[in-house]
């Protein structure tokens, strides 16, 4: 087995210049990656494509609830509406602590790829603190809906609101779980390469969770107290 | 591992970035002003009696589309480069199955609805259009 440069096609690109299914080394044959004696792409790769994957098929549920939440918007069954219920306020206010934290998120990426243990701990712990604040906000926001007697069993509409968003906290409650496990493994182990790539999946996570988080603040708070 | 990772120009996953920390520092912050940028503008749009009111949900509809642009380029790095092809297409098809699924349902239920019978013929005084 000859050096990794010595097989690479250094041809100019021909009118294929993404070379679609030849990996991105080389023109054909079959040693370029993914191709024969080329081999798999290395493990970070395989496992940040991975876990994209999973993130656009968490993505693609979450559009079939956003679907039914959209059809049954309307139907109160006489009870309160979303413009009587929702606080844009409190919306406003989660939004920028998600959105901050997603900022935080990458900063600690940043870090970790440096092998800083002390700013990635200290980013991440941002990151942990700010998506607290966002859930603290959103079961406030639950229980005082509930306390108002707009609980999920009051209408199909209110069933469709409390299974999106309650859906996107569990999201969330599940992130902080990862991200203090996140936390002790840098803390005890170090930046072995697994650990690297468990935290270059959290970060991935996070950031989905945030982009989730766009088209639910949109659909349900911006255009309900339209 | 870390520097065979360095080594080979495979294919990018969707987050890594190698720039120096300034300028990684800076994507990110950039990210985040537009992302603050368009955000308050949305909660802008819905509180403010400027705007010609049945053109908000438009505006509201192509900020959100904005914003989660932003969040993919700044914050998860894909980009149309050859290393991102792969990425690029998976977000593709997911793209065409969100729009499928909730586009779909939309047309259908709507359909269903103005199709459906009269309110006073119907048995049940619940039923909701």
């Amino acid at each position: 087995m000859t050096a990794t440069t010595e097989w690479r096609d250094t041809r100019p690109p021909t009118s294929d210049p993404h070379r679609i299914g030849r990996g991105a080394g080389g023109g054909g044959g079959d040693r370029v990656t993914g191709h024969g004696a080329g081999g798999p792409a290395d493990k970070r790769t395989v496992v940040g494509f991975g876990f994209w994957i999973f993130l656009l098929s968490d993505i693609v549920m979450f559009s079939a609830i956003f679907a039914t939440y959209a059809v049954i918007e309307g139907a109160t069954d006489g009870g309160p509406t979303a413009r009587q219920l929702f606080d844009i306020d409190n919306a406003w206010v989660e939004t920028v602590c998600l959105l901050f934290s997603s900022f935080t998120c990458g900063l600690a990426t940043i870090a970790a790829e440096r092998r800083s243990a002390v700013w990635t701990q200290v980013f991440l712990l941002a990151t942990g603190l700010l998506g607290a604040v966002f859930l603290a906000l959103e079961l406030r926001e639950f229980i005082d809906l509930i306390g108002r007697g707009a609980g999920p069993q009051r209408s199909a509409f209110l069933s469709g609101f409390f299974t999106l968003v309650g859906c996107h906290g569990l999201h969330v409650t599940a992130g902080l779980l990862w991200l203090g496990t996140m936390m002790a493994q840098v803390w005890t182990r170090g930046f072995k390469p697994n650990i690297a790539r468990r935290l270059m999946c959290f970060s991935l996570f996070w950031h989905a969770l945030d982009i989730i988080w766009v088209a639910l603040f949109t659909i349900v708070y911006l255009f309900g107290v339209r | 591992m870390s520097d065979r990772d360095h080594q080979r120009e495979d294919d990018r996953t969707p987050g890594s970035h190698q720039a120096s920390v300034l300028v990684q520092v800076a994507t990110y912050t950039l990210g985040l002003v537009l992302a603050l940028g368009l955000t308050a503008i949305s909660f802008w749009a819905v509180r403010t009696h400027m705007l010609w009111g049945p053109g908000v949900p438009i505006g509201l509809c192509v900020l959100a589309i904005a914003q989660m642009g932003i969040h993919l380029v700044f914050f998860l790095h894909i980009t149309s480069g050859p290393d991102n092809t792969n990425n690029l297409l998976a977000l593709a098809f997911g793209v065409l199955i969100v729009f499928l699924v909730v586009a779909g349902s939309l047309w259908i239920m709507s359909n269903l609805n103005a199709n459906m019978m009269p309110m006073p013929a119907m048995m049940s005084p619940q039923a909701q259009p």
